[in-house]
């Protein structure tokens, strides 16, 4: 599903190198959190720089700056624009959050294979499981699902943070996610707070009060020590490791297993990943 | 077969370098490694082992991918242009030039990095046979002939004479260009040169290293070995044996502001380093025992279990000559042959 290779204009006779970025031109700046932005980007002609599959990631660079790999959180049924949701953590983050619309970033990609909407994961009930920052990867599978509802059960969304307001896109959560038919989502967050009436807790007990049967996929994503007690959870609930999907974060800088940063045992997660299969997981050397 | 006597070579190396660039060992403050041939160059075929392999000449140190101008707000991108004129690199030894196979296995496969394809279509390799292997090789242990080496053009340096087979096509057409100065020899001398070299190669002391233990089995059965633990304590995170190696290809990308645009430029990388697995969120590497793990554990067992079996080393033993504290992947293959896991 990656864009089709261009001939360099620069060097004949090659394709354009996949290092080579684009430019791309930040229309719509929103602010979901105190530390999280989403990022509108569009090609400088408009439309989308190039086609990605969910769970896929693309190179966002500011020139003198840096360059990191984010997860494109907007579906690829959005034909007009991709949307990366990012959290003011590192050097080129704090800088992309100091950006304005009509600014230019460049953006390779994308890279890495994705979740398996048209396979495995097709005909399924779907359970997904997100925490903080982490809902920007599964909210492109689950706008995917939405777009395309006819071709999955039940959707239970499980999704807590530390406060109501560190929620990212929680308008989009509860005007249109919430209000669609099959389709439940489940908030939390980690302490009270004035305003908030919906559940009190971390994502892995609330996991565990609602009891979910085995009888749907779950995809799973947020920080290490979230990710270890919602998979024990899950595997108390009966879940198998094959039904259960997650993404695997780690330093990157070409994109195509070649830097080797992101090398872990036989694989590299940036062309391999990021999207595993907890029983693939289990057989990477314990280095994540 | 064809020869040259080794006091014409100069008219060769000229004859070479006025059609294209000729890279070839150069001795610089006593140090011998490959540089451009110019008529004053002090040229040193002699010298066994360059300080650093021909990896450079493929896969710079340094290189820039593009540059980056800004222009009233807006980004333009200039794509560095590929080489595009042919080069010549003499003297290669054979476990430099199956180096370039184990580099051609990162860099040529899809989707490929068109900077060193360039250079890999562009380069004709000219190798040397090793007339005396020395105590830190073992280039044999991976099946590696470096009496026979791999190349466009193999030569061998006997006595004052030096011997010149080409072997593909790119080796014909050099040897074409040079024809007027090389004669018509057989091959009797270079067949016993050959069975010296093998002589030696046979008593070295590595020679029979054992990579039994070792290979895509042994990205599972070596990882929690405790042998890591005792091993890497010596280890002093320089990077030395990753810069001196001819196959680690571990890369950076990174800025430099001109002023006038930005540059982003590649540059070799080490994952001995504390900062190179190290992201906002932390660092999934936090050791120099996991850092030394993921070294030999890379080129002895991920690297094979990826690529039909092939190791990511190839036995030049320049990790073992440099290295300040005596550690190397000999030590690591003899610790795993010795005590299993």
């Amino acid at each position: 599903m990656s864009e089709p290779m261009h001939e360099c204009k620069y060097n004949p006779g090659f394709m354009r190198d996949t290092l080579i970025p684009q430019v791309g031109i930040i229309t719509d700046i929103r602010t979901e959190t105190p530390d999280v932005k989403t990022f509108r980007v569009e090609a400088p002609s408009g439309g989308k720089l190039f086609e990605h599959m969910p769970g896929q990631c693309a190179m966002v660079c500011a020139p003198g700056v840096g360059e990191a790999m984010f997860s494109i959180t907007s579906s690829p049924t959005n034909k007009l624009y991709q949307e990366f949701s990012i959290k003011r953590c590192g050097v080129l983050t704090e800088h992309l959050h100091s950006l304005k619309a009509g600014d230019e970033i460049l953006v390779r990609g994308p890279y890495g294979n994705n979740f398996p909407v048209e396979t495995e994961l097709k005909g399924k009930n779907l359970l997904f499981i997100a925490g903080g920052i982490a809902l920007a990867p599964l909210r492109s599978v689950i706008n995917y699902c939405l777009d395309n509802r006819e071709n999955y059960g039940d959707i239970d969304i499980v999704y807590g943070s530390r406060s109501a307001d560190d929620l990212v896109q929680r308008k989009e959560i509860e005007e249109v996610w919430s209000k669609i038919p099959g389709v439940n989502v489940h908030l939390t967050i980690d302490r009270e707070q004035e305003g908030w009436d919906g559940h009190v807790g971390f994502v892995p007990s609330y996991l565990q009060e609602l009891a979910f049967d085995t009888n749907r996929t779950a995809i799973l994503c947020g920080p290490p020590i979230m990710i270890k007690f919602c998979l024990q959870g899950l595997k108390e609930m009966g879940f198998a490791m094959e039904q259960v999907y997650t993404t695997l974060e780690l330093r990157m800088k070409c994109g195509v297993g070649k830097c080797g940063r992101c090398n872990i045992g036989t694989k590299y997660v940036c062309k391999d990943g990021p999207v595993f299969r907890f029983d693939q997981v289990d057989e990477l050397p314990n280095e994540y | 077969m064809y020869k040259i006597q080794k006091a014409d070579l100069p008219k060769l190396y000229a004859s070479i370098a006025a059609e294209s660039d000729l890279f070839l060992p150069v001795k610089v403050a006593d140090q011998t490694n490959f540089g451009l041939y110019t008529e004053t160059a002090d040229v040193d075929i002699d010298t066994l082992k360059t300080v650093k392999s021909a990896k450079d000449i493929f896969f710079p140190q340094s290189e820039t991918l593009y540059k980056v101008r800004r222009e009233n707000d807006n980004f333009s991108i200039d794509v560095e242009q590929h080489r595009t004129s042919p080069f010549v690199v003499f003297g290669i030894r054979g476990c430099d030039v199956r180096a370039m196979t184990v580099l051609d296995k990162v860099f040529l496969s899809e989707p490929i990095d068109s900077y060193y394809a360039a250079r890999r279509q562009m380069g004709t390799i000219v190798s040397l046979a090793c007339g005396r292997p020395d105590t830190s090789c073992f280039c044999k242990v991976f099946g590696i002939d470096c009496a026979e080496p791999e190349g466009d053009v193999v030569t061998w340096l006997v006595g004052k004479v030096l011997y010149w087979q080409p072997k593909t096509k790119k080796g014909e057409a050099l040897t074409e260009k040079v024809a007027s100065l090389l004669e018509k020899a057989d091959e009797a001398m270079v067949e016993s040169a050959k069975n010296a070299i093998r002589a030696i190669v046979k008593k070295l002391p590595y020679a029979n290293l054992s990579l039994e233990k070792w290979g895509a089995a042994a990205a599972d059965a070596n990882f929690d070995s405790k042998l890591w633990e005792e091993m890497y304590k010596p280890c002093l995170a320089c990077g030395t044996c990753t810069f001196v190696c001819p196959t680690c290809q571990c890369y950076d990308i990174k800025d430099y502001d001109t002023g006038s645009s930005v540059q982003r430029y590649r540059c070799w990388d080490s994952c001995m380093y504390s900062d190179f697995t190290m992201m906002a969120h932390g660092n999934n590497r936090t050791s120099q025992m996991q850092r030394f793990r993921q070294r030999f554990m890379h080129k002895l067992a991920y690297f094979p279990a990826n690529n039909q079996g092939m190791f990511s080393c190839v036995g030049c033993g320049r990790c073992v000559d440099k290295c300040p504290s005596h550690l190397n992947i000999v030590k690591v293959i003899k610790a795993f042959e010795k005590e299993g896991v």
